[in-house]
């Protein structure tokens, strides 16, 4: 039994299944773009604009906030979808995805978007500029905090090691770390492509606090931040075990639906499926 | 638009809107890869978790036991196949231009050009073409940082059919080594019968008023343009399909530049630092005249349909037309 009261929980459900809905849609009218990693992380993004964080949508820039950073940016969708519902731009503008002139990049640009702290897609350089700024936030004893949201493809990459070793040096307690644990990665699964595993050992001997959760539990998510809020002395994963494309029955577990967007048919197929389980939140059923 | 030196580089009937084949330069990566590794068996492939997209997957299932998957690790990419080359193999690396060689600019100029090591980069995505994924995905300047490095070989061809004999000319070839591609469908040009050289600059087209040097998939465009030019204006354009950056063929450019007075270079790339620039090097020393250039002109690119960008960035057809008679009236003021 987790600690938000269940009324709570369903609420969270709806925000993350309205997500979906927006990733669904963006990503029908952009034609192009990345629709599994974007779905099965869509509890967590929900968990984060709306409980977790301290923002403000009005004022993006605000100094007090919270910072998130996307470190793997090909599932931008979630994210754009996320902060449209939470008031940062209008949901009709997600329908501007991938397009000629738009603010929502293929793969997000921080110049172009407020509210984005970072330009990523290429993989392996969020943690270390988190890390940048966790080290920022201490020197000016700021109490604000920084999560960074990675994919498990991204831990092949050098660079998220080098900083998961600066992060532990400085005892950054103010940042706390999202792995993405589809176990799928563009050739296959991970652990056919590179093995990861085992990758909450690593992080332990790396002197980070580990914490794992079901990555589509909203309840289990914020409870795991809180726990990871209140470590002293050292940064803190969040393994989020999740199912690609969840949400969406034909998607699931897929990796060929990585970097693909739904066509017609199959949009109007995984917005009834959403709608209908969007319908049954409350009522003892899952969202 | 017959002309003598189309002809004799046996090239398609591209002007020929009917007749046109559209296929991505990375296709013939695929296949020339699984050709040279039929030719020679000491030519393995290594992939940074990408075999589909650049290609790689064909020699992938026709090798298995000469294919390397090392997930997303692209400057282990580098090293690990100078590691591999110095013990007798011939490595191709397939990764986006953006990461390969864009992150792993300093295991290139170490492990393979100063150590000397027989490895074959394969860049895909490279330019706007790219498309919707954004600017953090469009190579630009790819072309500038690997020719800068002492003994690196960088090969840009022009369509599909070029990049499968090119891949088999680099893998035949002793030498580090850039090859370029795209993701887009682009114009075959070129057929079995052009040949091709690597370090040996061809004329698709000739004429003496403008010379046209261009690479990669904006050969098409350059000649789209020279097609229009003569037809709209009366002006012949030379159009010289500059495929090898490095070494580039010097005698071709200072003998297109004495031939015609004025020169437009065509890449998709930004204009400092990459093939134009090489060519104004060139001509500064030996054969000063007008150059425009065509490519991008220090930006960024963005999200988008990749003929946008490529017309929003200034590297389409009206824009190689109006760069050449705007070189080709500064060659007469000069005179
Ligand atoms: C440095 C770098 N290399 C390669 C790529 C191309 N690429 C995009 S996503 C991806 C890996 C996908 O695996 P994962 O990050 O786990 O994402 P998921 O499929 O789970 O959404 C790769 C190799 C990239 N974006 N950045
Ligand atoms: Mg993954």
């Amino acid at each position: 039994m987790g600690s938000l009261a269940p009324e709570r929980v369903a609420e969270l459900e709806r925000h993350a299944n309205d997500i979906r809905q927006g990733i669904i849609r963006s990503l029908l009218a952009a034609g192009s773009g990345h629709s599994g990693g974007s779905l099965d992380m869509a509890d967590i993004f929900a968990a984060l604009y709306f409980h977790v964080m301290r923002h403000d949508p009005k004022n993006p820039d605000w100094a007090e906030r919270d910072r998130l950073l996307l470190s793997c940016g090909h599932i931008a969708p979630v994210r754009y979808s996320a902060m449209a519902y939470a008031g940062y731009f209008p949901v009709d503008e997600l329908l501007t995805l991938r397009h000629f002139r738009t603010r929502l990049q293929g793969h997000p640009e921080r110049v172009s978007l407020p509210g984005l702290e970072t330009t990523s897609g290429p993989l392996g350089e969020g943690l270390a500029q988190g890390t940048g700024m966790a080290l920022g936030a201490k020197m000016d004893h700021k109490d604000w905090r920084v999560y960074v949201v990675t994919s498990d493809g991204e831990h092949q990459c050098g660079l998220h090691w080098e900083a998961m070793m600066t992060a532990a040096k400085f005892k950054l307690d103010n940042l706390t770390c999202f792995i993405d644990r589809n176990v799928i990665q563009i050739d296959g699964s991970t652990e056919d492509v590179m093995p990861l595993e085992p990758l909450a050992d690593k992080y332990r001997a790396f002197n980070w606090e580990v914490f794992e959760v079901n990555g589509h539990d909203v309840g289990a998510i914020v409870d795991a931040v809180e726990a990871a809020k209140a470590v002293r002395g050292k940064p803190q994963v969040i393994i989020a075990h999740t199912v690609m494309g969840k949400g969406v029955s034909f998607m699931e577990g897929d990796y060929l639906w990585h970097g693909k967007p739904p066509k017609r048919d199959e949009a109007d197929e995984a917005l009834r499926q959403l709608q209908t389980a969007r319908d049954l939140i409350g009522a003892g059923a899952r969202g | 638009m017959t002309n003598a030196a189309s002809a004799a580089m046996h090239l398609t009937d591209y002007g020929n809107g009917d007749a046109l084949k559209l296929v991505p330069t990375r296709n013939g990566f695929g296949t020339g890869l699984v050709e040279a590794g039929e030719r020679d068996a000491n030519v393995i492939a290594i992939c940074a978790d990408l075999s589909e997209s650049t290609r790689m997957e064909a020699f992938s299932k026709r090798f298995p036991d000469r294919y390397v998957e090392i997930g997303v690790a692209e400057q282990m990419l580098v090293a690990m196949a100078a590691g591999l080359a110095s013990v007798g193999k011939v490595p191709f690396i397939a990764s986006y231009a953006m990461f390969n060689p864009g992150r792993s600019w300093e295991q290139v100029r170490t492990t393979m050009a100063l150590n000397e090591t027989n490895v074959k980069i394969a860049g895909a995505h490279a330019g706007v073409s790219v498309g919707p994924d954004g600017a953090t995905h469009q190579a630009i300047e790819d072309i500038a940082i690997m020719r800068v490095i002492p003994k690196m070989t960088v090969v840009v061809p022009c369509d599909s059919v070029q990049t499968r004999k090119a891949t088999l000319a680099v893998a035949a070839r002793w030498g580090p080594t850039y090859l370029r591609f795209a993701r887009a469908e682009s114009a075959v040009i070129t057929t079995e019968d052009t040949p091709f050289e690597v370090g040996v600059a061809q004329t698709f087209r000739d004429g003496d008023d403008v010379a046209i040097i261009a690479c990669g998939i904006l050969v098409y465009n350059a000649l789209i343009a020279a097609d229009e030019l003569a037809r709209d204006h009366g002006i012949a354009c030379r159009v010289v399909n500059n495929h090898t950056i490095k070494p580039m063929d010097e005698a071709a450019v200072v003998a297109a530049a004495r031939d015609c007075g004025a020169v437009v270079t065509v890449e998709e790339h930004q204009v400092h630092g990459g093939m134009g620039s090489r060519v104004a090097e060139i001509l500064a020393a030996q054969q000063p005249v007008p150059i425009e250039f065509i490519g991008v002109q220090d930006r960024f690119g963005q999200s988008g349909a990749p003929t946008e960008l490529v017309e929003h960035y200034g590297m389409g057809v009206t824009a190689i037309r109006e760069a050449t008679l705007r070189a080709h009236a500064r060659k007469r003021a000069a005179r």
